[in-house]
C-alpha cells in the first residue's frame, strides 16, 4: 500500500515535523521507497515466534526508591533557548 | 610521532622518550593542518586537550601508571563531553554544550586520555557514508572523492590519516565495523550492553552500542578495557566482568573453529571483495584454525526488519527535540506547535526526518503489529540462526560490507541503495553480538575489511584472532598517501 501525501502531511504532524510544502513529492517518493523495502517482511513465515525486544532478553533494572539526584537545574537552564525564574518559555498557550 | 599506536605511545611516555604534551602538541598541529582536506573534526578541542595533558604527565610524574595515562584520543560527537559543543552531527544541535560526561567519556578521562576533539558523524549516526552531517561530508584519506563510511565516518577518517592513534565510535546497524573496513581501520562493536550508553546521544536504543576504533586489535583492546564495564546509570548495562582483554591476545588459533556463512558470499558481494576475505582465511588456516561453512538463512531479512526497528525507536527517542528545554529552536513561533514543527523541521536534516516518518507510521495505530511485533519476530529469527550457528563453530567470518567506498554523492538520489551497504553487519546489531573488522586488503587502492562475530561477551576472542592475523599481515600498517 502506497503513501500518497496527505498520508506524508499526517504522519509529519504525528511527528510534529513542519515539512517544505516543495519537499513533499520527494519526501513521499522517499518513504515508499523504504516502506517497499521494509514490506519484504511480510512474506517471512513468523507463526509461532515471540518477538525480541531486547537481545539479550533482560528486563529492565529496578533500584531502591530513593532520592540519587541533586538538584541541577541552574545547569541545565543555562542552555535552553529562553527561561524566566526558572521556568521554560513557550508561546502562551491558553488565551 | 603521528605513526605511533597507542600501544607504542604507552612504552614512550612510560619510557620518557616524549611527554603527553609534547604529544598532544604535535598531534593538534597536525589536525590544524590536515583535517581541511578531509573535515573529520567538528570541534576540536586545544584547550581541554592540553590542560589534559599536563594533567597527565603530572599524574606520570607523580608515579600512576597506566596504558592511557597522556594517550590522545578523539570522540564521536554523539559523546556528551561536558562544557563542550556535542552536536551529533545536527543543526539541532549546533548550540549545545553538554552539561555532564558521558560514562565512556568520564572513564576515559579518569585513565588519563587527552581529548584532542569530537569527530564529524551522519547526522544522529543515521547513515553509512557520513553524508548527512549539518557540517559536510567527511573525505576518505585513501582517496579524497570517496566516502570514508559511517555513521563514525570523522573517526574512521582521522584515525586512519593519523591524525590521532584511535578514537571512539558506535554501532547501530555497522557504524563502527563499516567505516573502519573502508578507511582500513580495526574497530569493534561490543556486545549490547558491554559499554554505557549513558550521555551517548541515542538514535536506536535496543541496537546502539559504542565502542573503540584503531590501527590495530591491539588499540581496541586497551580502548575497550577502559569503556567497558557495568554502569548503574544505563538501565540496559550488563553486570558482567570485564576480562582482561590484552592478557588474551595472544592466544594461540590452534583449534578455532571458523563459520563461512554461505549467505555472505552470495550474490551482491564484490568478488574481488570475495577473493580477499578468502585470501584472510587462509592465513587464519596457517595459524591453525579450522573453517567450515555455515548458514544464516535469516540474514537476507535483517535490514528490512532493522529499517522499522531503528526508526521506531528514532522516532520516540527525538521526541526530546522540541525546541523548548535545549538545541535549536525556530524564529518567533506563532503558537506552541509551530515552535514543535518549526524547530524540528528546521533542525533536522532530511534523512532524519526520514526516518522519524518512518518510525512514526510504523507505530501508529493499526499498523504496529504489522511492522514493528513483525520486525521483532524476525529480529528473534536472526538471533536463533547465530545460536544455532555458534553451536558449531566459535567466531563467523565473512566480508563487513558488499562494496568498496562509494563516490561521494553517488547513493545520495536513493535512501535505500545506501542502506543496502550494511547488510553484513547489521545482524550482529539486532542480536546484540559483538563484531569486529579487520583490515584485509585493497582493490583499486581502496581497503576491503573482514568481519568477526562472536557469541556474547566475547570480546576477547574477536580482538585474539584479529591481533594473531595483524602479527602475520601487515595491512593494517598501510598508510595513506599524503598522510
Amino acid at each position: 500500500m502506497a503513501l500518497e501525501r496527505c498520508d506524508v502531511e499526517k504522519i509529519a504532524h504525528l511527528a510534529r515535523l513542519g515539512l517544505n510544502e516543495g519537499d513533499l513529492p520527494r519526501t513521499t517518493d522517499a518513504l515508499n521507497s523504504i516502506l517497499g523495502l521494509v514490506d519484504q517482511m511480510q512474506a517471512v513465515d513468523t507463526t509461532g515466534i515471540e518477538p525480541l525486544a531486547h537481545p539479550l532478553e533482560a528486563s529492565q533494572r529496578l533500584r531502591a526508591d530513593v532520592v540519587t539526584e541533586s538538584n541541577q537545574r541552574d545547569s541545565y537552564q543555562a542552555i535552553a533557548p529562553a527561561t524566566e525564574n526558572g521556568l521554560y518559555l513557550v508561546p502562551k498557550v491558553i488565551e | 610521532m603521528h605513526q605511533l599506536t597507542l600501544a607504542e605511545i604507552a612504552r614512550g611516555l612510560a619510557d620518557k622518550k616524549f611527554s603527553s604534551e609534547e604529544l598532544t602538541q604535535s598531534l593538534l598541529a597536525r589536525i590544524n593542518q590536515l583535517d581541511p582536506q578531509l573535515n573529520s573534526f567538528i570541534s576540536v578541542t586545544d584547550d581541554l586537550a592540553l590542560s589534559q595533558a599536563r594533567a597527565a604527565d603530572a599524574r606520570r610524574a607523580a608515579g600512576e601508571t597506566g596504558a592511557l595515562l597522556g594517550a590522545p584520543l578523539a570522540h564521536k560527537d554523539l559523546f556528551c563531553t561536558e562544557g563542550v559543543r556535542t552536536s551529533c552531527g545536527s543543526k539541532m544541535l549546533d548550540n549545545f554544550k553538554a552539561p555532564y560526561n558521558a560514562t565512556v567519556v568520564a572513564k576515559l578521562a579518569e585513565a588519563g586520555a587527552v581529548t584532542l576533539g569530537k569527530t564529524n558523524m551522519d547526522e544522529f549516526a543515521m547513515g553509512s557514508a557520513n553524508e548527512s552531517s549539518y557540517y559536510g561530508p567527511v573525505k576518505n584519506p585513501w582517496s579524497l572523492e570517496h566516502v570514508p563510511g559511517g555513521s563514525s565516518g570523522g573517526s574512521a577518517a582521522a584515525v586512519a590519516a593519523r591524525l590521532l592513534p584511535a578514537a571512539t565510535g558506535t554501532d547501530t546497524g555497522g557504524s563502527i565495523r563499516q567505516p573502519a573496513a573502508l578507511t582500513n581501520l580495526t574497530g569493534l562493536k561490543p556486545t549490547y550492553g558491554r559499554v554505557s550508553r549513558w550521555g551517548m546521544i541515542a538514535y536506536a536504543s535496543s541496537l546502539d552500542q559504542g565502542g573503540p576504533m584503531a590501527r590495530t586489535a591491539e588499540d581496541c583492546a586497551l580502548l575497550l578495557q577502559a569503556m567497558a564495564g557495568f554502569d548503574a546509570k544505563d538501565s540496559t548495562s550488563i553486570d558482567e566482568p570485564v576480562p582482561d582483554y590484552s592478557a588474551s591476545l595472544n592466544g594461540s588459533l590452534q583449534g578455532l573453529r571458523i563459520g563461512l556463512p554461505k549467505e555472505y558470499f552470495g550474490a551482491g558481494l564484490d568478488p574481488r571483495i570475495a577473493e580477499l576475505v578468502q585470501a584472510s582465511v587462509k592465513e587464519l588456516e596457517k595459524l591453525g584454525a579450522v573453517v567450515k561453512e555455515i548458514s544464516l538463512p535469516n540474514m537476507q531479512h535483517a535490514i528490512a526488519a532493522y529499517y522499522v526497528i531503528a526508526p521506531a525507536e528514532a522516532s520516540s527517542n527525538l521526541s526530546r527535540f522540541d525546541g523548548v528545554r535545549f538545541g535549536y529552536r525556530c524564529e518567533n513561533p506563532a503558537d506552541l506547535t509551530d515552535l514543535y514543527k518549526r524547530s524540528r523541521g528546521e533542525g533536522f536534516g532530511s534523512e532524519v526526518q526520514r526516518r522519524i516518518m518512518v518510525g512514526t507510521y510504523a507505530l501508529s495505530a493499526g499498523y504496529y503489529d504489522a511492522y514493528y511485533l513483525k520486525a521483532q519476530k524476525i529480529r528473534r529469527l536472526i538471533k536463533n540462526d547465530f545460536m544455532a550457528a555458534f553451536e558449531g563453530v566459535d567466531v563467523i567470518l565473512g566480508p563487513t560490507t558488499p562494496n568498496l567506498a562509494w563516490k561521494i554523492g553517488a547513493k545520495n538520489s536513493d535512501p535505500v541503495a545506501e542502506y543496502l551497504e550494511d547488510i553484513y553487519t547489521i545482524t550482529a546489531n539486532l542480536a546484540g553480538l559483538p563484531g569486529l573488522s579487520m583490515p584485509a586488503g585493497f582493490v583499486d587502492g581502496l581497503p576491503v575489511g573482514v568481519q568477526l562475530l562472536a557469541p556474547y561477551f566475547q570480546e576477547g576472542r574477536l580482538l585474539n584472532v584479529a591481533h594473531r592475523y595483524q602479527q602475520v599481515t601487515d595491512w593494517h600498517t598501510r598508510a595513506p598517501n599524503g598522510f
